[in-house]
C-alpha cells in the first residue's frame, strides 16, 4: 500500500514535469518557430515606447536569447528556489515558487494565482456539493420510478442540462433572478468567505446553481443508469431474500455499488474545476482562476498562462491520484499492489 | 387450512409483458413437511426459480399476477401483506442461490453480510451477531472462521462461497430452506461436498428443504419427494423411489437418460431430449411436451388438442400424460429401463 502510494506520487511528479515541458514548448518555443524573436518577448515587458537599446539590454538581462533548454532550466529553478528579474527598472526578487513575471502587471505570477484561488475553491466547493446531491438523488428516484412522469421529466431536463452551456443558462439565470426578480446578487459581487460567510454564499448562489445544473444533469443520468444496473443484480435479490427493508436494499446495496463510478468521476471533475470554471467565472465576473486565464490569454501574457496551466495541471494530476487511491477504498476487489 | 407444514395449492405466477402473458408457473401444487426434502426438477425456463421466489414473496409489488395459496406453518402467504411476508423472509424461510459470487455483495465482507442477515430479525449488538457469524461459518465447514469472517466474497473459492451463502441463509434458523441450483456453479467434487453439507445441516435444523435443480442426479440421494416441472406445470410428482424406480412420464424418462454420469464425459448424455423447452408465452396446445415427445403418436391424436390431467397412478404418484397407465408402464419396463441399464 505504502509503496503503491509512493510509486503513484513519483508518477504524478513525472507527469507534471512532462506537462511543464510541453506547455513551455508550446508557449515559448512554438512562437519562436513562427518568427517571434527574443526581443519581441522583451518588448512585452518594456512596452512599445522603449528604445531599441533598452529592449536589447532587457533581452540579455532576462536571458531571452539563451538556448531554450537553459531558459526552461531557469524557469524550473525559479519554481523551486526563486529567481531574480530585471526588465529595465532594476533587479527584483521573485521568491519561490516563482512562475515568472507578468508581461502586463510586471508582478510575480504566483501571488496573483494564490489570490484567485479562494474564489475558484469557493465556486467549486459549493457547486460540487449541490450537483452531487441533486444529481444522485434525482438519478436514484428516476431509476426507481423508471418510466414514470418524474423519470421522463427529469431525464428531459437532464438532457437539456448537459447540452446547455453555462454562458447560456448563466445569463438567463442572471437576468431572471438578479436583474428581474432581484433575489440574488448581480454578477461580479464576490465577497470572500472570511469577510462575511452569509454574503459569500449569497454572492455565489447563482454561479453555484448554474455550474451545478450542468454537472447535476450528467450525474443524474449516470446515477440512473448505474442504479438500473445494480438493482437488477443478484445480490439485490439476496438482500431482499434476507428480509431487508426495501429502503435499505436500495441505499445499502444498490446505491453503494452504483456510487463507485460516480465517486471516480466526481474526483476528476472537481480536479478539473479547481483549475477554474472558465465559462461560469466569466459569465458571473468572478475573479477566479478561470477568469484570470481568459484575461491572460486575451493579453497574451505568457508567464501568466504558463503559471495557470501548471496549477491546473497540478490539480488534475492530484485528483487522478486521489481517485485511484479512493477507488481501492470504495471497491475492495481493487487491490493496491 | 392445511395439516402440512408447507402446502402450495394451485399456484399461478404470470407476468404480463409486451410480448404477451408469460405463464411462468401455471397451477402448481405440492406439499412438504419439516425434516423432509423436496426436489423440484426441470430444464431451465420451466418456472423453478419463479416458484421459489414466489414462495418467498419476492414477486409482491412487481408486475407479476399471483393466484393460488401458499400455506406455511398455518399461514397463507399469497394473500398476506408484503411487509408481513418481508418479516418472515430470512427468518422463517430462507434461500440459497445458484451463483454465490454474484449473489453476495462484492463490497461487503462475508461476515458483514451474515451479520446483516441476523440483525434484520434479531435486535442484538454487532459484536453478538459477529460471534454468531463466526460460529455459523465454522459450522458450514469454513476453516479459521474467526479470520475468514472478514474476507470479501471474491477472496473465497467457489465452494467456500457457497458454504458462506448457506451460513447466511441459516443465520436465523429458518424452518423452510430453498436452494435454487445450489451446486450448478460448482465443479463435481465440490458439488458432492455441498450436498453432503446440506443433508447434515437439514438434519440438525429439522428444516423443510426444497432443492431446485435441472439435474436429477443432484437430488437422487437427498430428496424424499420429487416434482418434475415442464412449462410451468408439474408433469410428474411422487416419492424419489417413484421417480427413479417407476417413472411414468416420457419427459422424466428423458431427464433420467440425460443425467450426467461419472463414468462418462460430462457432455455425453444417454438419451438426450430433442428440441428445446417451450416458450411460456405460447405454450403448445394440448400436452406442452408433445412437440418433443417420442410417444406422441401413441395417444390417439389427443396430445396436441387436450391438456392431460395430473392424475394419480398409484399411491400418491401423479403423472400428466394421455398414455394409458399400463402402456406407460410397459414402455418403461420394455423400452426405456433396459436401455438406461445397458448403456
Ligand atoms: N420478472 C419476469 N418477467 C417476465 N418473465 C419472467 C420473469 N421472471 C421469469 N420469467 C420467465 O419465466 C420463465 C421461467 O423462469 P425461471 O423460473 O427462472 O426458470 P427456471 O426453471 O430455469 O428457474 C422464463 O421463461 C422466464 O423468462
Ligand atoms: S401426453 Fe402424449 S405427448 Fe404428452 S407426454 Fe404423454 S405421450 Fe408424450
Ligand atoms: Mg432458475
Amino acid at each position: 500500500m505504502v509503496t503503491y502510494i509512493i510509486r503513484r506520487l513519483v508518477g504524478a511528479l513525472v507527469m507534471l514535469a512532462v506537462v511543464s515541458m510541453v506547455t513551455f514548448s508550446i508557449f515559448f518555443v512554438v512562437p519562436r518557430l513562427a518568427g517571434v524573436t527574443a526581443t519581441d518577448f522583451a518588448n512585452r515587458y518594456v512596452g512599445r515606447a522603449a528604445t531599441q537599446e533598452t529592449v536589447v539590454e532587457v533581452t540579455k538581462k532576462l536571458g531571452l536569447d539563451d538556448p531554450v533548454v537553459v531558459q526552461y532550466g531557469r524557469w524550473v529553478k525559479g519554481i523551486f528556489v526563486g529567481a531574480e528579474f530585471d526588465y529595465g527598472a532594476g533587479v527584483e526578487h521573485c521568491p519561490a515558487p516563482c512562475f515568472g513575471y507578468s508581461f502586463v502587471t510586471k508582478k510575480p505570477v504566483w501571488p496573483e494565482l494564490l489570490d484567485r484561488l479562494p474564489v475558484t475553491l469557493s465556486l467549486a466547493a459549493g457547486a460540487s456539493v449541490i450537483w452531487l446531491l441533486a444529481g444522485v438523488s434525482v438519478g436514484v428516484l428516476s431509476a426507481l420510478k423508471r418510466g414514470s412522469v418524474f423519470d421522463r421529466g427529469a431525464m428531459m431536463i437532464a438532457l437539456s442540462g448537459v447540452s446547455l452551456p453555462p454562458f447560456f443558462t448563466g445569463l438567463i439565470a442572471l437576468s431572471l433572478f438578479s436583474y428581474g426578480l432581484r433575489i440574488t446578487a448581480p454578477g461580479g459581487a464576490y465577497v470572500p468567505l472570511t469577510e462575511n460567510p452569509v454574503e459569500w454564499a449569497y454572492s455565489l448562489i447563482l454561479p453555484w446553481l448554474t455550474l451545478a445544473f450542468l454537472n447535476a444533469a450528467a450525474y443524474a443520468r449516470l446515477t440512473r443508469a448505474g442504479m438500473l444496473e445494480t438493482m437488477g443484480e443478484d445480490y439485490i435479490r439476496t438482500a431482499r431474500a434476507k428480509g431487508l427493508r426495501e429502503s435499505k436494499v436500495i441505499a445499502k446495496h444498490g446505491l453503494r455499488a452504483a456510487l463507485t463510478p460516480i465517486v471516480t468521476i466526481f474526483g476528476l471533475d472537481v480536479g478539473i474545476l479547481l483549475g477554474g470554471a472558465i465559462l461560469t467565472e466569466n459569465v458571473f465576473s468572478l475573479p477566479g482562476l478561470g477568469k484570470y486565464a481568459t484575461g491572460a490569454i486575451s493579453t497574451q501574457d505568457l508567464p501568466k498562462i504558463m503559471g495557470f496551466t501548471m496549477l491546473a495541471a497540478f490539480f488534475i494530476v492530484m485528483a487522478n491520484l486521489v481517485v485511484d487511491l479512493l477507488y481501492a477504498v470504495v471497491d475492495p476487489r481493487v487491490r493496491l499492489s | 387450512m392445511t395439516e402440512h407444514f408447507l402446502d402450495v395449492k394451485n399456484l399461478q405466477i404470470h407476468f404480463p409483458t409486451d410480448d404477451g402473458l408469460v405463464r411462468s408457473v401455471d397451477g402448481l401444487s405440492f406439499q412438504l413437511e419439516r425434516g423432509k426434502t423436496l426436489g423440484i426438477v426441470g430444464e431451465s425456463g420451466s418456472g423453478k426459480s419463479v416458484t421459489s421466489l414466489g414462495i418467498l414473496g419476492l414477486h409482491k409489488g412487481g408486475r407479476a399476477k399471483i393466484s393460488g395459496e401458499i400455506w406455511l406453518d398455518g399461514e397463507e402467504l399469497v394473500s398476506a401483506g408484503a411487509e408481513h411476508v418481508r418479516k418472515l423472509r430470512g427468518k422463517k424461510m430462507a434461500m440459497i442461490f445458484q451463483d454465490p459470487l454474484s449473489a453476495m455483495h462484492p463490497y461487503y465482507t462475508v461476515g458483514d453480510q451474515i451479520i446483516e442477515a441476523y440483525r434484520i430479525h434479531h435486535k442484538v449488538a454487532k459484536k453478538v451477531a459477529r460471534k454468531h457469524a463466526v460460529d455459523l461459518l465454522g459450522r458450514v465447514g469454513i476453516p479459521q472462521p474467526d479470520k475468514r469472517v472478514d474476507s470479501y466474497p471474491h477472496e473465497f473459492s467457489g465452494g467456500m462461497r457457497q458454504r458462506a451463502m448457506i451460513a447466511m441463509a441459516l443465520s436465523c434458523d429458518p424452518t423452510l430452506l430453498i436452494a435454487d441450483e445450489p451446486t450448478t456453479a460448482l465443479d463435481v467434487t465440490v458439488q458432492a461436498q455441498i450436498l453432503d453439507l446440506m443433508r447434515d445441516l437439514q438434519r440438525d435444523f429439522d428444516a423443510a428443504l426444497i432443492i431446485i435443480t435441472h439435474d436429477l442426479g443432484v437430488v437422487a440421494e437427498l430428496a424424499d419427494d420429487i416434482l418434475v416441472m415442464y412449462g410451468g406445470k408439474a408433469i410428474e410428482y411422487g416419492t424419489a423411489e417413484d421417480i427413479f424406480e417407476r417413472p411414468e412420464h416420457p419427459y422424466t424418462w428423458g431427464l433420467l437418460g440425460s443425467m450426467p454420469r461419472l463414468d462418462r464425459e460430462p457432455t455425453e448424455r444417454l438419451l438426450p431430449i430433442k428440441g428445446s423447452p417451450p416458450s411460456l408465452i405460447n405454450v403448445p396446445a394440448g400436452c406442452a411436451f408433445h412437440p418433443r415427445c417420442v410417444f406422441e403418436g401413441r395417444t390417439g391424436g389427443k396430445a396436441n388438442t387436450e391438456v392431460p390431467e395430473l392424475a394419480e397412478t398409484e399411491g400418491g404418484h401423479l403423472v400428466r400424460c394421455h398414455l394409458p397407465r399400463e402402456e406407460r408402464r410397459a414402455i418403461w419396463a420394455n423400452e426405456i429401463k433396459p436401455n438406461l441399464e445397458s448403456a
